[in-house]
């Protein structure tokens, strides 16, 4: 079994106008970045995406938000991107703000093939609009469905042919459950190994959610906000 | 009158030993510096981690290792990584002890409303919507009256809601004040110099004044 294909243009080649993308990563961290660079070449439109963040202006989502690639944003933070706020307030863009958990947790119930799930999260609010509520043990809990997304984007650290994923520190987020929960998921990795060279008590995703796997060279990895310390602190 | 490291020194003294806590953006990221160091806790960062350490020094900044705000963080020995489903799983079963988050406004029944504020600013609700739902210990951070003036402790929120009848405690640059659950805001501590008539001014939801109120203690 071999899921490597050469990059990302041949990862993408039947991502269509109009589809739903999940794309992982928590702002710049652990960002599918080479896809997305691949997206913005091929001009593919109105998609919708689902991703935590929507990037910055010049950088990840915000670069398809820039050429008006997105017809809608499932997000849960969009607060570092002007473009996007603008096209918010304007209108352009449609825009679906759910609570972080509910994001990542109807990701997770795609891939583990479950129709919906109850959070507590949005009771009482906007969010709960529209939605079933269900009272277990005397609280209130909003129905969520599972996502539907033709494609999930992941990054990952390492990978090998058959699709097994290792995520290296934070850059995991929201990658293993967006893996699982693609019709079809793209896995882009900083080093591409040999079956075998990844422990298999430390395989973070299963190479059974991941259907294309490509090594991509030179990443950025922008950093959104650089903090540090001083030494002699 | 407290500043924003007052604020955050205040809310250090609230935090316990052996608790888990999750830090929002702004002055509870500042709680981090002044937990003393005979008080052991593990902080929860909702992007992935569990055991966030200091900022890196400088040249050892790690671009996959941040923060929920962004920042560039490290970890420490006996960190764990995980997803952010699970990282919400953790939050959502009520394993983290504290809560600390910043507000626009707090009503005196508890419901909380920092998202959101119509056909002005969206910067989405992230991961508040999800603690607030299922947080027992939720702390508020923030000023006591907005930047023009008008008092944030209010009868009933005028913002989108994050969430309802969650917020247990509020520290602000002038008190420090209980949430009831029968509705109120109870007033605990006085900000050095600040009197109660002047709280008083500031908040428009219900004030419960009993006593003799101190000053607060940092």
């Amino acid at each position: 079994m071999n899921k490597v294909v050469s990059g990302a243009d041949e990862a993408i080649r039947d991502i269509e106008d109009g589809m739903t993308l999940m794309l992982g990563g928590f702002g710049m961290c652990g960002l599918p970045e080479k896809t997305i660079l691949a997206l913005v070449k091929k001009g593919v439109k109105d998609l919708t995406c689902i991703s935590n963040n929507a990037g910055v202006d010049d950088f990840g989502i915000g670069l398809l938000l820039h050429q008006h690639q997105v017809k809608k944003m499932i997000s849960s933070y969009v607060g570092e991107n002007a473009e996007f706020e603008r096209q918010l307030l304007s209108g352009e863009l449609e825009v679906e703000l759910i609570p972080q958990g509910t994001l990542a947790t109807r990701c997770m119930a795609a891939g583990y093939g479950m129709p919906a799930i109850f959070t507590p999260a949005g009771i009482g609010t906007e969010v709960a609009i529209g939605k079933e509520v269900r009272n277990f043990n005397g609280k209130d809990y909003l129905m969520e469905m599972a996502f539907d997304a033709d494609f999930a984007i992941v990054k990952a650290w390492k990978g090998d042919r058959l699709g097994n994923l290792v995520y290296r520190s934070t850059a995991r987020n929201f990658n293993p459950v967006m893996a699982m929960a693609g019709k079809i998921t793209i896995a882009e990795v900083e080093e591409l190994v040999e079956p075998g060279e990844l422990d298999p008590d430390n395989v973070h995703t299963p190479g059974i959610y991941v259907h294309r796997i490509f090594q991509g060279e030179n990443y950025e990895k922008r950093i959104e906000q650089r903090t540090v310390r001083k030494r002699d602190n | 009158m407290l500043d924003k490291t007052g604020i955050a020194k205040r809310i250090a003294k609230e935090v316990k030993d052996g608790y888990y806590v999750n830090l929002g953006i702004g002055i509870p990221t500042l709680v981090a510096n002044y937990i003393p160091d005979d008080v052991d806790v593990i902080l929860q960062s909702e992007n992935g981690l569990l055991g966030m350490g200091p900022f890196p020094f400088e040249g050892e900044e790690d671009p996959d290792t941040i923060n929920a705000g962004k920042q560039t963080i490290t970890k420490l020995a006996g960190s764990a990584v995980f997803d952010s489903a699970m990282s919400f799983g953790m939050i959502r079963a009520k394993k983290v002890n504290l809560t600390i988050l910043g507000a626009m406004e707090v009503s005196e029944n508890g419901d909380i409303a920092n998202w959101k504020i119509p056909g002005k600013m969206v910067k989405g609700m992230g991961g508040a919507m999800d603690l607030v739902a299922s947080a027992e210990n939720i702390i508020v951070a923030m000023q006591h009256v907005n930047k023009a003036g008008e008092s944030k402790l209010l009868p009933n929120c005028t913002l989108p809601l994050t969430g309802i009848k969650c917020v247990k405690k509020i520290v602000t640059e002038l008190a420090v004040l209980d949430v009831l659950p029968e509705g109120g805001f109870k007033l605990l501590e006085r900000a050095p110099g600040v009197t109660v008539e002047e709280i008083k001014a500031a908040t428009a939801g219900k004030l419960i004044i009993e006593g003799d109120i101190p000053e607060m203690v940092i």
